[in-house]
């Protein structure tokens, strides 16, 4: 019972998080740069205006499709903080990217349906990594359940480094970082720029922006997973670890301005499959 | 919340001699930053608030700022950057040039000089957010009616 208030307070939580940390990210980009940035709280601005616009509509479909993105990206935190099972999560987070895919191939415009197909193309760069992680929690902990995670006598990351280096990889492409023509980023000077946004307008546009501020929460609940056992102590390792994770993906976003998604693929694939299958292997001989 | 917190560009380059461009893109460098006061220079028509051009219009892209115009939500606001676009400039009698974007959408804030320099040019936009306040609060008010 108590997990699930815990699930139902993160379904709150979890954008505000995710806003948070969006912010911080656009300040951290900008001190990088050398210039001021603006204020740490300027995405709930930019939420609270798209809810203001008038949505330009381009079809039936698209409010209905990315509505779907929304709810299915709320109950992934949602399932992740009431301690379920990760592979659930991981499919109902997946899910919820294919919505969006979708609401970009319905709008018919050239950059909409560039962008989806380019986010399919991303799915499948981080899909593997991510099966792979939940594989390696089974041989790690005995368990899928999250919660089961939490009652481990060590964190994950004892056992799974080789799993934490390629969720580092794949999680530069996961919060829409490196690849210069990914597709949709916040850069102007990005190949796809709005990309796969393009044609959501107005507070459909403030629906899908929410749903990307879940995505962050999720992603950085995923890192702090590796960090977590049964001590209390361990939440501090997951907020510095979490830091650390933020200072990493920014400083890629910031050296790598200009790879493109041939490299991401190969990248993605390759440390998952070496880092990933190698740790795999060794678990798989621990058992023995 | 104002929605003036989080003005949302489009630049568009209406047959411009590109001087004026590169200022606006001089503004989102360290040395003025506009990011400082929210501003995110969108390539996307149906994400911005604010459509910055430059340039007096000819016949081939008047098309293209009217289509441009009528792809951006309301509420919206239009700032003339660089006297060409204010009102054709240095190219005014041109055969091909219209002379003026406001001969094609109407413009809300005028920032002339050539080429426009960022200060001017943040200082229209800041202009131009208050009228951006203005009209989201009449159509409220319409809404409402
Ligand atoms: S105002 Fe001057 S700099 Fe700007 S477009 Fe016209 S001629 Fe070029």
């Amino acid at each position: 019972m108590n997990a699930y208030i815990l699930g139902a307070v993160f379904i709150v939580a979890a954008p505000l998080l995710g806003g948070l940390l969006s912010g911080l990210d656009r300040v951290f980009a900008a001190r990088m740069q050398g210039r001021q940035g603006p204020p740490v709280v300027q995405p709930f601005y930019d939420l609270s205006k798209l809810f203001q616009k008038r949505a330009n509509i381009v079809n039936r479909y698209q409010a209905l499709l990315v509505f779907g993105h929304l709810v299915f990206a709320a109950f992934t935190a949602f399932m992740i903080f009431s301690g379920g099972d990760i592979l659930l999560t991981l499919f109902c987070l997946t899910l919820s990217e294919v919505f969006l895919c979708m609401t970009a191939s319905s709008a018919n415009g050239p950059y909409s349906s560039m962008s989806s197909q380019r986010e399919l193309m991303q799915i499948m760069c981080v899909e593997p990594m991510l099966l792979l992680m939940a594989i390696g929690y089974y041989l790690a902990t005995g368990s899928f359940m999250i919660s089961d995670f939490l009652k481990a006598d060590t964190p994950a990351i004892v056992k799974m480094p080789g799993f934490f280096v390629g969720f580092l990889v794949i999680l530069i492409v996961e919060l829409r970082k490196s690849p210069f023509d990914i597709s949709s980023s916040h850069h102007a000077h990005q190949e796809m720029v709005k990309g796969i946004t393009t044609d959501i307008s107005g507070n459909i546009m403030g629906m899908s922006e929410l749903a990307e501020w879940y995505e962050v929460a999720i992603m950085f609940a995923f890192s702090g997973l590796f960090f977590i056992d049964r001590h209390p102590i361990s939440i501090l390792f997951v907020v510095l670890a979490a830091l650390a994770v933020f200072f990493f993906e920014n400083l890629v976003d910031n050296v790598f301005p200009r790879v493109k998604w041939e490299i991401m693929f190969r990248v993605c694939w390759g440390v998952s499959f070496v880092a990933g299958g190698a740790n795999l292997f060794f678990l798989l001989m621990m058992q023995k | 919340m104002k929605m003036s917190k989080s003005p949302w560009l489009l630049h568009y380059d209406a047959s411009s001699c590109n001087g004026c461009d590169i200022e606006v893109l001089a503004s989102t460098t360290p040395v003025y930053d506009v990011e400082r006061f929210g501003v995110i220079n969108t390539g996307n028509p149906k994400h911005a608030d604010i459509l910055v051009v430059t340039g007096g219009v000819n016949y081939q892209n008047k098309p293209v700022l009217e289509q441009l115009y009528a792809q951006m939500p309301d509420p919206k606001v239009v700032v003339a950057a660089g006297i060409c676009a204010c009102d054709g400039g240095v190219f005014k009698d041109c055969y091909n040039i219209l002379g003026g974007i406001d001969k094609v959408i109407p413009v809300d804030v005028y920032a002339p000089g050539c080429a426009v320099r960022p200060e001017c040019l943040i200082d229209a936009v800041v202009k131009a957010i208050a009228i951006l306040d203005e009209k989201r609060a009449r159509m409220k008010a319409e809404n409402k009616a």
